[in-house]
């Protein structure tokens, strides 16, 4: 079976600078509905934007998909299946889905899952990695339970200083470092951390962890390790390839340098930042002179919640502040609406920018790094008024 | 934010599935969770280009699809030589020494900007 070339209906080309934007819409894949093939094996498949107007919650069948390593499981027996809790803790546990379910203080939140390199494709100078454009994240309701429940049976030994997380998926060559993850010991004991085993009151499409995975809200997708099946208690940091090379930013602000720059202390990525965009008008749309519009999308403020959101019509001179929409907590996305009187022809920016209740801001210029991580510049939609 | 937080209830024999109806109020329900089996799509794409394709279809379709290269932009022949060569020391891709400089000639000839 050919994803995408034969299931194709269309394709779509994104803008990015120096090109090879054009990538088809797949709808070949389990649990998913049509999504921009990104790469076939292993999946990577972004949402298409249009999704993200229809509502603040992505849908499961259209939410992304991101593997690094391509033996995934394709078959889970929600019998035999096993959680192992391992390492510095007085009692190891081999927890079942039945041992999960029925745990005490079960969870449901909000929360914005994102890939560290969303919107890559839009790095200048370009960099190698996944080319996405602005569609690797989704927000969803996540059920499941706190780690901190879980550890806490285990009983986490003194001195423990980090949680390593593994998944089921394992990489074709042998030698090829496994895909493992790890926070502090106090952030896994946060009561927020989750293992979670329902996406929008679902169970979670195989190509997003099924059938339980991590969520880390307000921290970027690679901590939201996929099929979790391995939880190690570590009394010593982890130095594996995924913490301490791979998924690293430059210690600086914006996580920003310059292309070249040598000697930049890096740190493994950790919260997110502000962002917003708008759905309902596309680039390059077309709008009459004197009519007015109302601009909606969507907004949200990475680690804590959306303060402030403000919408420009003139490319950044004038702000106003947009309308927003319920609050469905502080790690989700929230809807934003201004509205907009074109007053002057030609081709016009519209600009929107977000102030998270930390005061984070979205930055008026672009970071850079060599793996294109943490993007969140404010956004500009060009349309031609008539 | 609003996390709901719920007390435990006691599962019954149907293990996977939380029946709703004995859940204390508020709590979050959870799905019935059932086995799956799923079949992934392969891709039979392939570097274009003939004999000068040869080495890249060799060596760089055994981890990843052909998209995961031909949908990179174009890059310096310095970064290609440098992700062939970060292919075998990170991902151990088994990749003979000879192989490394066709393929970076290749690439940066159809994907190159210098
Ligand atoms: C041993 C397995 C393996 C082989 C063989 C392999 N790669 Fe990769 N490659 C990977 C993995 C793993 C990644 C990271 C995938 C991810 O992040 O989803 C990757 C990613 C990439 C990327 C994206 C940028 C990056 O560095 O992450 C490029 C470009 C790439 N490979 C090119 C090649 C080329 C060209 C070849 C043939 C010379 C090749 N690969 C052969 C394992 C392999």
């Amino acid at each position: 079976m050919a994803a995408g070339s034969a299931f194709a209906a269309k394709s779509v080309d994104f803008p990015f600078p120096g090109g090879v934007g054009e990538r088809e819409i797949a709808t070949g894949f389990p649990g998913k509905g049509a999504m921009v093939l990104q790469r076939t094996r292993p999946p990577l498949l972004e949402t298409p934007f249009e999704v993200f107007d229809q509502g603040v919650f992505t849908p499961n069948d259209r939410f992304f998909v991101r593997w690094h390593y391509a033996v995934i499981p394709t078959s889970i027996d929600v019998e035999s299946f096993r959680l192992n809790v391992h390492g510095a803790v007085d009692k190891p546990l081999t927890l079942s889905l039945a041992d999960i379910l029925a745990m005490p203080g079960r969870i449901e939140y909000a929360a914005v899952n994102q890939c560290s390199g969303n919107s890559r494709g839009f790095f200048q100078p370009r960099v190698p990695g996944g080319q996405w454009a602005n569609g690797a994240m989704g927000n969803a309701k996540w059920t499941g339970v706190p780690l901190k429940a879980v550890l806490d049976r285990a009983g986490v030994k003194a001195g423990a200083v980090q949680v390593r997380f593994n998944g089921l998926d394992t990489p074709v060559v042998a030698g090829s470092p496994d895909f493992m993850k790890s926070l502090s010991v106090d952030h896994a004991r946060d009561g927020e951390v989750m293992i979670a085993f329902a996406m929008n009151g679902k169970p979670l499409p195989l190509l997003n962890g099924f059938p339980v995975r991590l969520v880390v809200p307000g921290w970027y997708s690679t901590y939201w390790v996929k099929m979790l099946n391995d939880i190690e208690i570590l009394d010593h940091p982890d130095e594996n390839f995924w913490i301490k090379t791979a998924y690293t930013i430059p210690d600086t602000p914006h996580a920003d340098m310059k292309p070249g720059q040598t000697g930049v202390p890096m740190v493994p990525i950790n919260r997110m930042v502000p962002r917003s965009f708008v759905t309902n008008i596309r680039e390059g749309a077309k709008l009459r002179l004197g009519n007015p519009v109302t601009v909606r999308g969507i907004a949200f403020g990475g680690d804590s919640g959306v303060a402030k959101v403000e919408f420009s019509g003139d490319g950044g001179q004038k702000w106003e502040t947009a309308q927003l929409g319920k609050d469905e907590g502080k790690y989700s996305f929230r809807r934003w609406e201004a509205h907009l009187v074109p007053r002057t022809t030609g081709v016009q920016a519209l600009m929107v920018r977000c102030t998270n209740t930390a005061g984070v801001v979205q930055p008026d210029t672009p970071n850079w790094n060599p793996a294109g991580f943490m993007r969140n510049v404010i956004e500009t939609t060009h349309v031609s008024v008539l | 934010m609003t996390i709901r937080t719920v007390a435990g209830v006691l599962l019954g024999a149907c293990a996977l599935a939380w029946p709703l109806a004995h859940a204390s109020a508020g709590a979050p329900p959870a799905p019935a969770l059932r086995s799956v089996s799923v079949q992934l799509p392969v891709s039979k794409r392939m570097f274009p280009g003939g004999a000068e394709a040869a080495p890249a279809n060799a060596n760089c379709l055994t981890c990843h699809s052909a998209g995961m290269v031909l949908n990179q932009p174009s890059l310096s022949k310095a970064t290609w030589e440098a992700e062939v060569k970060k292919m075998i020391a990170v991902y151990k891709a088994p990749i003979a020494e000879k192989d490394i400089a066709p393929i970076a000639a290749y690439l940066a000839a159809t994907k190159g900007t210098d």
